[in-house]
């Protein structure tokens, strides 16, 4: 029998290749497993945290609070303390949904696709992104409740067995959001925790701290690497990652059509189900886009987090925005085309009206301010690609506030016009939530391996076989 | 045949995937049957190697999927027909209006039926298992490789099997105390 050892894995012919260069760009440096492991696992394993860290903490704590402070006195009071008022009767809690329900999408999306297309480029992000998706996702799934009148009646959208002989209207897309969002939220969960059992393994190994050996051996449910544990694994990744594509499509739709459904003009649209998508994919790029740049930085990741990545998501964004301003050019050829005078009316009015500005904010955030990336200089600067991410995240929040606000302050009669004016406790709650997002945020990088350890020694092995 | 011999089984380690999966297919190839390979990441080719591989899961995904749908589906069903038929304007409920509640739930039935199937026919959570009882295994998550063979393999003995694993250029040969 022979016993000599290959070098390296045996070559898969051509698609072995590829592979390997691929990985080439996207992983820097001289690394092994173990210096690999360390690197990630050490994030977490520090005692002490950092300084810039506990700051940040300490800022999105005081927000948290804020948020569940403001959401208290919402309970309290009832849903007057808004700016809320016929005819404007959605404002910021649906904005602030659609707006963190978009974000949430492309995240397990990112994830999913990369997977299924095996693009090695998803190994360093797709844990965060994943993350980033289920914190957005809890955020917006609070607003739909809150906006309520009487929101301790919310699990009336659930059928369950009662003595009043009530069921849901099935045929409602506020019914239909319930479900979408519940499979997507426990889709995304376990879609995380598959991928997080294994490397849950390494930090209990790597652990010093009694404490800590303890909670990740309990995290970690016993994971030992077995090879055959490890293929029910990757197929498992794979089953979710293809269930994962249409449901993330099947959730914003749903969103959509939420609006659609309704015959307010400038709602009242076929094309609203794949443009609340698009928009969804741009903003959630746009917010990966944040995070990626900020935790580059902070963690000093870039042997992880190469150039090649933030191109590719760059590219990825400008992508989705020009399908977004295509939307937005079909929505104004659909208003015209229609001859409905509320339609053409609604769609004037959001470019002169008084919300005018909003309109016209957004333009520039999310058609003008994209094109930069067509520029493979600007791709290649971390912080103009952050700047450029933060206006397009505003820009899309500007988008949901024009859809919703402009649709409702002028329907059909003149005589049921009016204004929406914000109060403080619309901007608590959603500076709030966005500092409830960061909260979680902290603590996640801080005491789960942000990155993919093991996907990352995939990637090395791949690299290593064409060196 | 060593009935008698305490031990689990004896764990050779090695330092990358390549060695690994040369051992395993040698292992295989030598007719032990009881045979475990560890990685700190999935090994292309390693279960096949091994000898066996699991093809269950899309087919519990299926089992679940329709689960869910077809359940979510029955259950919208008997509400607007049977329990609460709702008649508005002589418009009943088609079956189009009950198809995103049944989609989303489908994928739910599958999602759960592949996050428990992997765990329960991986036999997990287990948190105690005699490899962990080998000082350097918790390597095994980090950069190290490991084949096991079992005791309880027919052709185990503890000498004999030793002596095969020290061909395989591995790192160390240890004895796994049950």
């Amino acid at each position: 029998m022979s016993t000599a050892v290959p070098e390296v894995l045996p070559p898969g012919g051509a698609d072995h290749a590829v592979h390997a260069r691929a990985a080439a760009a996207v992983l820097a440096g001289t690394h092994s497993y173990g210096s690999i492991s360390a690197k990630i696992s050490d994030i977490v394993l520090t005692a002490r945290a950092a300084r810039w860290w506990l700051i940040a903490f300490a800022a999105c704590s005081v927000l948290t609070l804020v948020f569940f402070g403001s959401i208290g006195y919402l309970f309290y009071k009832g849903v007057g303390i808004w700016g809320l008022d016929v005819p404007v009767v959605w404002a910021f809690d649906i904005t602030n949904y659609v707006w963190w329900i978009a974000i949430a999408m492309s995240g397990t999306f990112i994830s999913a696709v990369l997977h299924l297309t095996r693009q090695p480029w998803g190994a360093s992000i797709s844990r965060f992104a994943e993350a980033m998706t289920i914190f957005a996702l809890v955020i917006a799934g609070i607003f739909p409740i809150i906006h309520l009148g009487r929101p301790w009646f919310f699990y009336w959208l659930m059928p369950y067995p009662n003595v009043m002989a009530l069921w849901p209207q099935w045929r409602s897309p506020l019914v239909w959001d319930f479900f979408a969002i519940l499979a997507y939220l426990l889709l995304s969960l376990m879609f995380w925790y598959l991928g997080l059992i294994p490397d849950f393994a390494t930090l209990r190994d790597r652990a010093r701290a009694r404490g800590a050996q303890v909670i990740f051996a309990l995290l970690a449910l016993g994971w030992r690497g077995e090879a055959r544990h490890w293929q029910r694994r990757q197929s498992a990744q794979l089953l979710l990652a293809g269930l994962a594509v249409p449901l993330v499509v099947s959730v914003h739709s749903v969103v959509g059509l939420d609006f659609a459904a309704g015959n307010t003009p400038g709602w009242h649209s076929t094309i609203f189900p794949p443009f609340f998508v698009a928009g969804a994919m741009f903003s959630g790029f746009a917010m990966a886009m944040t995070i990626v740049v900020l935790l580059q930085r902070a963690f000093d990741l870039g042997e992880f987090i190469t150039e090649r990545h933030l191109d590719n998501l760059a590219k990825l964004i400008l992508a989705m925005g020009l399908v977004v301003a295509y939307s937005y050019l079909m929505e104004l050829f659909m208003a015209w085309y229609s001859a409905d005078r509320y339609e053409i009316y609604t769609a004037l009015t959001r470019m002169q009206g008084p919300y005018a500005w909003v309109y016209w904010s957004l333009i520039f955030c999310v058609v003008v301010v994209p094109q930069a990336l067509w520029s493979q200089r600007v791709r290649h600067a971390p912080w103009v690609l952050f700047g450029i991410s933060i206006l397009i995240n505003i820009g899309m929040w500007l988008e949901r506030f024009m859809l919703i606000v402009t649709s409702e302050y002028r329907d059909f009669l003149p005589s049921a016009w009016g204004m929406f004016y914000p109060t403080v406790w619309d901007w608590a709650i959603l500076i709030g939530s966005i500092g409830f997002f960061g909260w979680m945020l902290l603590l996640f990088v801080r005491f789960v391996p942000l990155m993919s350890m093991y996907e990352m020694r995939e990637l090395l092995t791949h690299q290593k076989a064409v060196s | 045949m060593t009935q008698g011999d305490p031990a689990y089984g004896l764990l050779a380690e090695f330092s990358g995937p390549a060695a690994l999966l040369h051992a395993a297919r040698a292992a295989h190839g030598a007719g032990y049957r009881k045979l475990e390979a560890y990685a700190p990441m999935p090994v292309e080719g390693l279960v096949e190697a091994l000898g066996s591989t699991d093809k269950g899961l899309p087919r519990l995904a299926l089992v679940g999927g329709l689960i869910g749908g077809i359940g979510t589906y029955a259950l919208q069903w008997l509400s607007v027909k049977v329990i609460y038929p709702l008649d508005v304007g002589g418009r009943t409920p088609a079956w189009p209006g009950l198809i995103p509640p049944t989609f989303d739930m489908a994928i739910l039935g599958a999602t759960l039926a592949i996050f428990f199937g992997v765990l329960l026919r991986s036999r997990l959570p287990r948190l105690n298992h005699p490899v962990f009882n080998d000082d350097g295994f918790a390597a095994a998550s980090t950069d190290r490789f490991f084949l096991c063979i079992e005791a309880a393999d027919p052709q185990y003995d503890a000498v004999q099997t030793r002596a095969f694993l020290e061909r395989l250029n591995p790192l160390r040969v240890s004895q796994v105390e049950p």
